[in-house]
């Protein structure tokens, strides 16, 4: 009677799961395997078809300067993105949790460009850096003079540029997360330490910050993530242009995959991404998460 | 009783088979591109409604497929996925691609009278080269265009020169830039001679340049390119000269969809575009404006551009069949002439412009013979085999440039060097 209850639960558990697992492995599994295996074979065309290569597309990979470029670039945006945009959100969820008039008007205003539609956005921010009529241009040019600047064509700032919009963008979707967490601390903490005498810079350091730790973990998942996964605003702003100056990993297997049609070699570069996602989501969650939980 | 039943029995019949009179209607998909401003979209959606109302026994069904390059990436996609659609528009560089992929099917085994031969024969030469390949015709020209040099007469007048008159070479557009870049007190630009953007595909534009200067880019079996010839490179060096040396143009990369407004907003007071932006313009520019062919070096030139009509394979020969009928009404000079005054692109055949309609309409706004009279010096596109890496390549190229981060010989030839690579095995 017992063994056949266990079973029933078990199967009973397996078909609660199903429908999560049918998706995970139709969406995930099957699909990076698939990508692992075809990256060991030519690119098939209509009248050639794919065959076996061995490591000759990973030989093409090491050899291939845009490659190694855009993954300089991928560095260098995670950099500039994901600390900026995380203390930022830090800081208005600080603000925002305050007793302040408007509170719930300024919450929306600072969450306003995670609800905006991706292409919309990046067009108007295009409109924002177009040299000589756009916003920036008009600003400079009023207040301090400034020539025409091509923030989006010079490939010393054009990704740069993208920078400013994700973290424009990102910002206020992580500044929820704080709001959340900071509501969740207790108040007691904090006025047992204004008893003892502690200053609101001793409070914020000691108690909010370490208390937070669990929720900056989750954001900065996010935020690197977020930071590979980027790839419709180039396409609105740079086209990865100018000479690949702003295009990142994920754009670059797009761009490969389905403009260039060498889907072999694109299989090739996502198994690198998918590497390399591991290897930080690995780092992040063995040595961080051990450090992050405050007992 | 019986009788009523029999009635009923044949209404029953009757219905049906109409129904299936209904069903034997050919359906056809239809993907087309937008690529410009104006009214490109709808135009193409009213001439299909039109097309489906007198000929009850086709259905079509067009897709607004996005950019040239959705479009294509959705037509390999659903093939792949073994649901292409029966017609579509795509960039007629595209064709060595879609040959390559075997989606294809050419025009030629749908067309067996004498009549249908006339019709091949009956485009612009210019427009064919990019639609033909091994003696047969895989693209028919529908989306054409050519750059064309717009000018504002009333910036012309200002900086004292004949607001009738464009520059005629290279030279002249230097010397008339110099006089139409205009400072302010700090020395800042307020308006630049000349606009020849560069974003996103920056050889199409250039290529202008090339002809001119009397070089071909590719060769027509699209297996091999000449991006280094002396002749591609002191074109190059003039277009970077353009911003560096004689100071009429912006620097760096300049934005493609942003530069019809900054004409309208006298940033530039002469642009390179495509003539499909024609009546864009048209219906925006605040000013009196000109349009001309592109200045000349050795010779006029532009190179075609746009997009052509291709067959796809896994169609039912009614299918395609009823697909070549479409095309050649939707290109017959009637509806060709809507379409060129809705959108500005070039009627792709000579008796287009013969028409009434086309007649009227160029009488009383002449520039929209501009681009098709310089068909007669245009030639094709840059296109290739695995085109779009190899125009990469090339395109890369030119941003660096551009941008000053290689100087145009040096950037030409390792440009050159990774096309030879791509294409050696297509030779």
């Amino acid at each position: 009677m017992r063994a056949f209850k266990l079973k029933r639960d078990w199967i009973n558990g397996w078909l609660l799961l199903l429908p999560a697992l049918v998706f995970l492995f139709a969406f995930t599994h099957i699909p990076a395997v698939t990508t692992l295996i075809n990256s060991f074979f030519s690119t098939p065309r209509g009248r050639r078809p794919a065959k076996f290569i061995g490591l000759d597309n990973y030989e093409r990979m090491i050899n291939d300067p845009v490659f190694w470029k855009v993954l300089w670039n991928n560095l260098w945006f995670a950099i500039g993105t994901i600390p900026v945009s995380v203390a930022l959100a830090i800081v208005m969820a600080l603000w925002v949790n305050e007793k302040l008039a408007g509170r719930s008007f300024v919450r929306m205003a600072y969450f306003t460009p995670t609800v905006l539609p991706l292409i919309a956005v990046a067009n108007i921010w295009m409109f924002f850096y177009t040299p000589g009529f756009g916003l920036f241009d008009q600003i400079t040019g009023f207040l301090f003079g400034w020539p025409a600047s091509n923030y989006l064509g010079n490939p010393d700032t054009a990704l740069n540029a993208i920078i400013v919009v994700t973290v424009w963008k990102e910002a206020g979707f992580f500044m929820i997360f704080y709001l959340a967490a900071l509501q969740a601390i207790p108040v007691s903490l904090k006025e047992a330490a204004q008893i003892e005498g502690a200053g609101r810079w001793t409070i914020f350091w000691r108690i909010t910050f370490p208390l937070l730790m669990p929720t900056t973990l989750f954001v900065c998942v996010n935020a690197v993530i977020n930071s590979f996964r980027l790839v419709d605003h180039i396409f609105i702003l740079t086209d990865g242009g100018p000479d690949n100056a702003s295009a990142l990993l994920l754009f670059y297997i797009y761009e490969v995959a389905f403009r260039f049609w060498e889907t072999a070699y694109g299989a090739t570069l996502t198994v690198a991404l998918l590497v390399l996602l591991s290897l930080l989501a690995i780092g992040q969650f063995f040595f961080f998460d051990r450090k992050v939980h405050y007992k | 009783m019986l009788k009523s039943t029999f009635l009923k029995a044949v209404a029953a019949t009757a219905l049906s088979f109409s129904t299936w009179a209904s069903a034997q209607a050919v359906d056809l998909q239809f993907y087309f591109p937008v690529a410009v401003g104006g009214k490109a979209a709808e135009t193409i959606q009213e001439l299909t409604n039109e097309y489906v109302a007198q000929n009850p026994d086709v259905n079509i069904d067009a897709v607004y497929a996005g950019s040239y390059q959705d479009t294509v990436a959705k037509a390999i996609t659903a093939s792949r996925g073994g649901n292409p659609p029966q017609l579509s528009v795509i960039l007629s560089v595209d064709m060595f691609t879609l040959i390559d992929e075997d989606l294809i099917v050419p025009f030629d085994d749908y067309l067996s009278t004498d009549e249908d031969k006339k019709w091949v024969e009956g485009f612009y030469p210019a427009f064919m080269e990019n639609s033909q390949t091994g003696g047969k015709t895989y693209g028919i020209p529908f989306q054409r265009s050519t750059p064309v040099l717009y000018w504002n007469k009333d910036a012309f007048k200002e900086a004292g020169l004949d607001p009738d008159v464009a520059p005629e070479s290279w030279d002249e557009m230097v010397e008339f830039g110099k006089k139409l870049t205009k400072k302010d007190a700090s020395g800042n630009v307020t308006q630049w001679g000349v606009r020849i953007p560069s974003s996103g595909f920056p050889y199409w534009l250039f290529q202008g340049l090339a002809i001119e200067n009397g070089a071909i880019l590719a060769n027509a079996d699209g297996n091999k390119t000449n991006f280094d010839d002396p002749k591609v490179v002191e074109a190059l060096q003039y277009l970077v000269d353009l911003s560096t040396k004689y100071e009429i143009m912006a620097p760096g990369i300049i934005e493609w969809g942003a530069t019809p407004k900054a004409f309208f907003e006298g940033q530039t007071a002469m642009m390179w575009t495509s003539t499909g932006n024609l009546t864009n313009v048209r219906d925006n520019a605040p000013f009196d404006f000109g349009v001309a062919m592109l200045p000349a070096k050795e010779t006029r030139g532009a190179p075609t551009g746009g997009g052509n009509f291709y067959l796809f394979k896994g169609a039912s020969d009614e299918q395609n069949k009823a697909a070549v009928e479409f095309v050649q009404w939707i290109t017959a000079p009637e509806q060709a002439a809507k379409w060129t005054i809705a959108t500005g692109y070039v009627a792709p055949r000579p008796e287009t412009w013969e028409t009434e309609t086309m007649k009227a309409y160029t009488a009383d706004f002449a520039p929209a013979l501009v681009a098709r009279d310089q068909l007669e010096f245009a030639k094709a596109e840059l296109s290739t085999y695995q085109n779009q890496r190899v125009t990469g390549i090339f395109n890369d190229a030119l941003a660096s440039a551009i941008t000053g981060k290689k100087d145009p010989a040096t950037a030409l030839k390792e440009a050159q060097t990774q096309a030879d690579a791509i294409l050696a095995e297509y030779r």
